[in-house]
């Protein structure tokens, strides 16, 4: 029992010391190694790309700790963008509205992230490792790209949370998935409407909504005007599109 | 008999099919897994269960589930025929009625998913005549923009707090908590639009707390944002339900046992502190059932059904 060797049952002190959201450029890994260590890199980082389910990713696990380390990860995830949009020159040369609009956000998610891992914790259960972004596909100078980035983000957590809380069994668990969830969409509402003014349900022509990307347009559907809630397995294919190597995650026990 | 093409026979008519098993993939594991076992006498058993658990109304649903949905449905009422009113009132032009239309049909939309859940457990349609947006002559929001912008806030903040609050209520019939919880987020999209158009658009920086007479809120609710729009009524929106350690107030800082704000093991990004209101941001706060029907009891009318709000 109290000889478990896992990585992530170190006291906590150590995962919190660790930082969460420092990733190494893929430029400036291959400045570090140096070219020829960089060449064989590549070879072996291409390998590794064709095996994605192997042992190196991680999975979130099963039960209620499955869920809560299932959104742990995704804050995660949205804490890194966050950070790093702060350091970027987008961020610097923005307007005051959208200085303080991204400000909050990195600190909702952040504290999101602190809290899930230190809750985690607290009630006996085991966090994930810390997960290395992979934003290669981000232009963090750039106000499109990093909106379109938040955009999704944002509308995936909303997404993952509704999808995700038929799996929890705890009332209080799912109690406060409901607190978090609600904070992501207005946050998801108002990254679309800096995008696209009035397309905080989904994309709208006039006030007509044009397609499914956030609710079902329908009036009369059996989702009619809902939100698109997606499994895990789902939003897992697009999250492991933003980690790196070994830190993809899968979740084996859950649809 | 081909089962495959039947299933695709319905798929023309129903494109939601295979949604309605649990997923796609596992229609065809269970078929493809049972073929070897399934016999011409027992096929017609295996399939009349899947189309029963996939179609069928298998059981009644719990007292709670109906009182639930039906207060969610009372809410829904509340706001479709407020943004009705919204919509045909001349405040609103351009954008701005446009996002009005969309936020009146999406309670239409939740309308009839509700029904159709509900089925003939539906509390009957109360109609426009059973709801006094003036709340007794306390508010006007049918004389400005500003004014109908604020009490719809209250309302959907309300809507919000009341769905978190009873979703736990619905945690024993899954695919009825995950539509209320996608109903859920809508609300808050909602909130976070309104909100946004109260303070002048997307180019207009909030204040923590709302600001003064909460004129300039955030597209999330902040500390108690002042007691809201109109604090003499919609002070309890933002204030705690009953029992208060299970619905806080919304300027709450504690979930669970861990205090956001002060917990060394929440920190601020790139060294920048949590205050209070960035505490309070991060987390929606539910509110019981009976503190949700006392604030949306203000806006029931002379001729209201008994049954609205009871």
């Amino acid at each position: 029992m109290s000889n478990k060797v896992l990585s992530d049952q170190r006291p906590l002190e150590t995962i919190v010391d660790k930082p969460l959201y420092s990733p190494i450029k893929r430029r400036s890994f291959f400045m570090y190694a140096g070219a020829t260590a960089g060449a064989t890199a590549l070879v072996l980082a291409g390998c590794n790309n064709n095996n994605d389910s192997s042992p190196g990713s991680i999975d979130v696990g099963s039960g209620d700790f499955g869920v809560l380390n299932y959104a742990y990860a995704l804050e995660q995830l949205e804490s890194a963008f966050y950070i790093q949009v702060l350091g970027g020159s987008y961020f610097t040369g923005a307007g005051a509205a959208e200085k303080q609009i991204f400000t909050d956000l990195a600190l909702h998610e952040k504290i999101h992230v602190d809290f899930l891992r230190t809750a985690i914790a607290s009630a006996g259960g085991t966090p994930i490792a810390n997960l290395v972004p992979d934003f290669s596909t981000i232009d963090f100078t750039n106000r499109t790209s990093v909106l379109n980035a938040a955009q999704a983000f944002e509308d995936l957590g909303v997404q993952a949370y509704n999808g995700a809380g038929r799996y929890i069994n705890s009332a209080s668990y799912l109690l406060l998935a409901g607190k978090i969830v609600s904070v992501e969409a207005r946050h998801a509402a108002l990254i679309r409407d800096l995008i696209a003014y009035n397309s905080f349900v989904g994309p709208v022509s006039g006030a007509t909504v044009t397609s499914n990307a956030v609710i079902d347009p329908s009036l009369t559907s059996a989702t009619a005007r809902q939100e698109q809630s997606k499994l895990p397995s789902v939003v897992l294919n697009t999250v492991n599109t933003y980690l790196a190597t070994g830190s993809k995650l899968t979740a084996t026990s859950f649809g | 008999m081909d089962l495959f093409q039947i299933l695709s026979d319905i798929e023309k008519v129903d494109g939601e099919v295979y949604q309605r098993f649990d997923t796609r993939r596992q229609v065809f594991k269970h078929l493809s897994g049972m073929g070897k076992k399934v016999t011409a006498a027992t096929l017609p058993a295996l399939l009349s269960t899947m189309f029963n658990k996939a179609y069928g109304q298998t059981t009644a649903l719990s007292q709670t589930i109906i009182d639930t949905l039906n207060l969610a449905l009372s809410l829904e009422y509340l706001e479709f025929y407020y943004y009705s009113q919204g919509v045909t009132s001349g405040l609103f032009s351009g954008n701005d009625l446009n996002a009005i239309t969309i936020i009146r049909d999406d309670e239409q939309g939740h309308i009839n998913a509700l029904r159709g859940v509900l089925g003939s457990n539906a509390i009957a349609d109360p109609t426009a005549a059973a709801f006094d947006y003036t709340a007794g002559g306390r508010l006007a929001p049918f004389t400005s923009a500003a004014l109908f912008l604020g009490n719809a806030q209250a309302f959907v903040d309300t809507g919000v707090r009341a769905y978190k609050g009873g979703a736990v209520n619905l945690i024993s019939n899954k695919d009825i908590l995950t539509a209320a919880l996608n109903i859920h987020s809508v609300e808050a999209r909602h909130s976070s639009h309104i909100r946004t158009m109260r303070r002048g658009g997307v180019g207009v920086a909030g204040v923590d707390g709302g600001g003064p007479n909460d004129s300039l809120p955030k597209s999330w609710i902040s500390l108690l944002d002042g007691g809201g729009p109109a604090p003499a009524v919609t002070a309890p929106v933002y204030n705690a339900g009953s029992p208060a350690a299970t619905y806080p107030a919304e300027d709450n800082v504690t979930q669970g046992i861990i205090n956001v704000q002060s917990n060394s093991n929440i920190t601020g990004p790139a060294g920048i502190p949590i205050t209070a209101a960035a505490a309070s941001e991060a987390f929606d706060e539910p509110l019981d059932a009976n503190t949700v029907k006392i604030i949306a009891r203000n806006f029931r009318s002379a001729t209201a059904p008994a049954y609205l709000f009871a």
